[in-house]
């Protein structure tokens, strides 16, 4: 019994070795073996959860709430869309691709993955640039015939007094300045005003992602980024994917659910 | 390797040595100075509200202006006063109470108090730039529409909120990777100091909640700034979501107010009983369940509001069966007590004053969980009655007794013994005829928040006696004062171990070390530092309280720049934001979040330890 205390004390006189000289260093001692980092980004993902989890929230409390056009279905591109999220979707690949690079020790390997993620990564937010303009000039045109007939959205059909006698095709709706009146922007209503919210907060996340990307691209050229620092390239992995999770929800939620039928409207 | 602008301050003094401090004492020491003072500014605020209403039909105030006062004391109270005085504690003692050296992000702390700081500051200057805000601490929706509220009141409001959050974040961030990773060999969970525990949990209340109410004042913050439509009701915007997003934060964040005070009361009834806490696991375990049903009772703020019978059904049951984990805690530490060989030191006082005031604001609490009898209470002075008797009768006695505990810790001097028992005689004296006559005036149907009211309503006596009461509290409270002032500067002198405790922040010398272990402890059981002076086992070596002897050899993360500056950037961003519609604050807003860019990126690239210039040290 008292040899075996001995021994406990003995080995924990090691880990004491170990907590005081390699205090502050990468590798330093934790209780669980984890470093601190990566249990910090796993929190903060749990937390991030938590704020996507509200803004979508919000935007299926409001979805169909709408009291004036454009909705969803008037604006959404699906194929266009599908595109931007394979693109993301793509860059997940890639991240991965790159942190086994910088595992294997390959920087050559890491700065080709890491550049196309963040390429990648810019061009699903150009995706979302032209995307966002896109909505904010949506003009309606549609054929005076066709009103009633049931082939017209219902935003459409809300513009059937343009067809006055003698016009064949409305072509846009503008004001006597000429602005569009049928844009949709974050005043126009609750879609406009959830959907930019959500979007836009993602969007932030993308760019705050590509900007971190960048930023190991080009430390790595200083030496910043090795094999042993590894672990700076995971945790922007960590970030990478959950922005790209995150994604996946919003794309089926707000644009799969927003033009397909079948998500209850209450 | 070393990018710093700045060169790096590696032996700072005076005020230097604070600015840029990453100590994790100092930084608790700061928070509890910066909690104190706000939980005072906050009291001076509740004195106009008690001055105001102690007759009925006086005109002390304008009604304007106690909207403001109501606003400003909630949110100070709250926010900057009792969970950063939580703060103070987590940040002094978690490091200690586990046997680490600091806690695992130093610079991130720094952030946490600066940033706090910022936001405590920006909420308070309202006052003086144009009116405080007015809409309640729940700021309900749509009273805070442009609309209804063109002042920058509201704006002052969400935005030092929103830095406030960011400040818990980051400390809460901190403390569960601290707590899960930097405990001493041999401190598994289930030997954790219940303290520990509930920062623990706390933590990860702090971290799940405070997103959803960044989400909510975003969606205000956007309303007022670029006129969307969230809580338009023009538009279709309904200001229900709004208070479920803001009780579905609010009430986690009611067990983020009175968790560390149950594990203050947990640590203090044991060591002044002399027996271990009475059923540890179950006190663990009831802690993490309060914690996780703390997520499903928060419709129970909306009773009235219409939500149906089914859901008002269910957040009664659940409100119900909360009181349970919360009972089983209360029990244990009675069991405690029990047989224990109990000295009535102050601090000891105050835990049994938690523990019977804490009673009855739990009896209250559970007689408006029945949602019957709420639709009679809410929006009474009823429920003023109860939270002030779980917040004031809960937490801030709580956080007296941690406060007559630690502090020959913290300063290496006892508190007066004498002056701590008249201090606490008067608080809770005070409080009990500031707020018990309040449920009466709620139950005769007195509501909340209204400035004034007529003298033929019956309401006179009980008004008049709880302003009495409001003059003893601050009579007790400024003996808190002088009692701290005086045992600073002449206290008795406190060894290490002034109470014969039980844990490990009470194996070092007070005020501990800056490294405060030599050597990182072994932990055997539940009591450590007990077990080590009972049963004599030397594994807990007790460290040298030679303060700058540098025969030890350990080497500290180095102080920092960045993180006062990235609180700086987050501070000027936030006064920018607040005045968005002129182009000056576009201008300071954008200033700001560069310096905070700045400070980040350079805080990033500074390693913990500069490899070149440590060696001078």
């Amino acid at each position: 019994m008292i040899q075996m205390k001995a021994k406990v004390i003995k080995g924990a006189r090691i880990l004491q070795e170990a907590v005081t000289t390699q205090h502050g260093t990468d590798h330093e001692y934790t209780t669980t073996g984890l470093n601190h980092r990566k249990l910090l980004m796993w929190a903060f993902l749990g937390s991030d959860c938590m704020f996507f989890g509200s803004l979508i929230a919000t935007y299926m409390v409001y979805y169909g709430k709408s009291k004036v056009g454009p909705f969803p279905e008037d604006l959404f591109s699906i194929p266009i869309t599908s595109v931007s999220t394979f693109v993301l979707l793509m860059s997940s690949m890639s991240m991965v691709l790159a942190y086994a690079a910088i595992r294997k020790g390959s920087l050559k390997g890491f700065r080709v993955w890491i550049l196309s993620t963040a390429l990648m990564g810019m061009t699903f937010l150009a995706f979302q640039v032209f995307e966002f303009y896109e909505f904010a000039n949506h003009e309606v045109h549609f054929d005076c015939s066709q009103v009633g007939t049931g082939n017209l959205s219902a935003f459409e059909e809300s513009f059937q007094n343009e067809c006055i006698e003698g016009v064949t095709t409305v072509d846009g709706i503008h004001d006597s300045d000429g602005n569009n009146l049928t844009g949709l922007t974050p005043k126009t209503n609750l879609f406009g005003t959830t959907f930019f919210t959500l979007t836009g907060f993602h969007g932030a996340h993308v760019t705050l992602g590509v900007i971190w990307l960048l930023s190991l691209f080009f430390y790595s050229f200083r030496g910043g980024v090795t094999r042993e620092r590894d672990l700076d390239v995971d945790l922007a992995a960590l970030y990478w994917h959950f922005v790209d999770i995150v994604w996946i929800v919003i794309f089926t939620v707000v644009y799969l659910f927003g033009v397909f039928p079948g998500f209850p409207e209450s | 390797m070393t990018t710093s602008i700045l060169s790096r301050p590696i032996h700072p003094t005076g005020l230097w040595a604070w600015l840029t401090t990453i100590d994790h004492k100092r930084i608790g020491i700061l928070y509890g100075v910066t909690a104190f003072i706000m939980f005072l500014s906050g009291g001076i605020e509740a004195m106009y509200i008690r001055l105001q209403l102690a007759a009925p039909e006086q005109e002390l105030v304008s009604p304007e202006i106690y909207s403001q006062l109501f606003t400003m004391h909630g949110t100070t109270m709250i926010f900057l006063a009792i969970m950063p005085m939580g703060a103070a504690f987590f940040n002094y003692l978690i490091p200690l109470q586990i046997g680490a050296r600091d806690v695992a992000f130093p610079r991130l702390n720094a952030f946490s108090y600066w940033t706090f700081l910022g936001g405590a500051v920006m909420l308070k200057s309202s006052w003086f730039l144009g009116g405080a805000p007015n809409a309640g601490w729940f700021g309900y929706a749509p009273i805070t529409s442009s609309a209804y509220n063109p002042g920058h009141g509201i704006d002052f409001w969400i935005l030092s909120l929103q830095i406030l959050g960011i400040a818990s974040l980051a400390a809460a961030f901190n403390f569960i990777v601290t707590i899960i990773n930097l405990r001493a060999p041999g401190m598994s969970l289930m030997r954790m100091p219940i303290f520990t525990w509930m920062t623990f949990v706390t933590s990860i209340l702090l971290i799940l909640a405070f997103p959803v109410i960044t989400v909510a004042l975003i969606e205000v913050m956007f309303d007022r700034f670029f006129g969307t439509n969230f809580f338009n009701v023009g538009a279709g915007g309904q200001p229900l979501l709004w208070q479920h997003l803001f009780w579905v934060f609010g009430h986690p964040e009611v067990y983020i107010l009175i968790l560390p005070a149950l594990g203050i009361i947990a640590e203090v009834i044991p060591t002044f009983s002399k027996k271990p806490l009475f059923g540890y696991p179950v006190v663990v375990l009831s802690g993490v369940v309060i914690g996780f049903m703390g997520w499903m009772v928060w419709s129970h703020h909306m009773f009235t509001v219409g939500l149906g019978p089914v859901a008002n059904s269910v957040f009664a049951v659940t409100t119900m069966a909360i009181a349970v984990p919360t009972g089983v805690k209360i029990f244990n530490y009675i069991a405690t007590m029990w047989k224990g060989s109990i000295s009535l030191t102050t601090s000891m006082l105050y835990a049994i004053g938690f523990i019977f005031l804490f009673v009855i604001g739990g009896l209250s609490g559970v007689m408006h969980s029945s949602a019957a009898s709420d639709a009679q209470q809410q929006d009474t002075y009823f429920i003023v009655a109860h939270l002030h008797y779980v917040l004031f009768g809960g937490s801030i006695m709580a956080l007296g007794s941690g406060i007559y505990y630690w502090f020959p810790k913290m300063t290496g001097r006892l508190m007066d013994e004498k002056l701590g028992k008249l201090n606490f005689l008067l608080v809770f004296i005070g409080m009990n005829v500031t707020f018990f006559p309040m449920h009466f005036l709620g139950l005769d149907g007195m509501p909340r928040r209204i400035y004034t009211y007529d003298s033929d309503m019956g309401w006179n006596l009980w008004n008049a006696v709880s302003s009495v009461g409001y003059l003893i509290l601050a009579l007790g409270v400024l003996i808190l004062i002088v009692n701290i002032i005086w045992s600073v500067l002449s206290g008795e002198k406190a060894d290490g171990d002034p109470w014969d405790a039980r844990t490990l922040e009470w194996s070092m010398s007070s005020p501990p070390p800056e490294y405060n272990f030599e050597h990182i402890p072994i932990v055997h059981g539940i009591d450590p530092y007990w077990e080590q002076k009972r049963e004599g086992l030397s594994t807990v070596p007790i460290s040298g309280g030679s303060g700058d002897d540098d025969s030890h050899g350990i080497h500290l993360p180095q102080p920092s720049y960045w993180p006062l500056l990235a609180s700086l950037g987050l501070f000027v961003s936030g006064y920018g934001l607040v005045y968005l519609s002129s182009s000056i604050g576009l201008v300071v807003s954008i200033i700001g979040a560069a310096i905070t860019m700045v400070a980040v990126y350079a805080w990033s690239f500074e390693p913990v330890n500069d490899p070149d210039e440590g060696e001078g040290h």
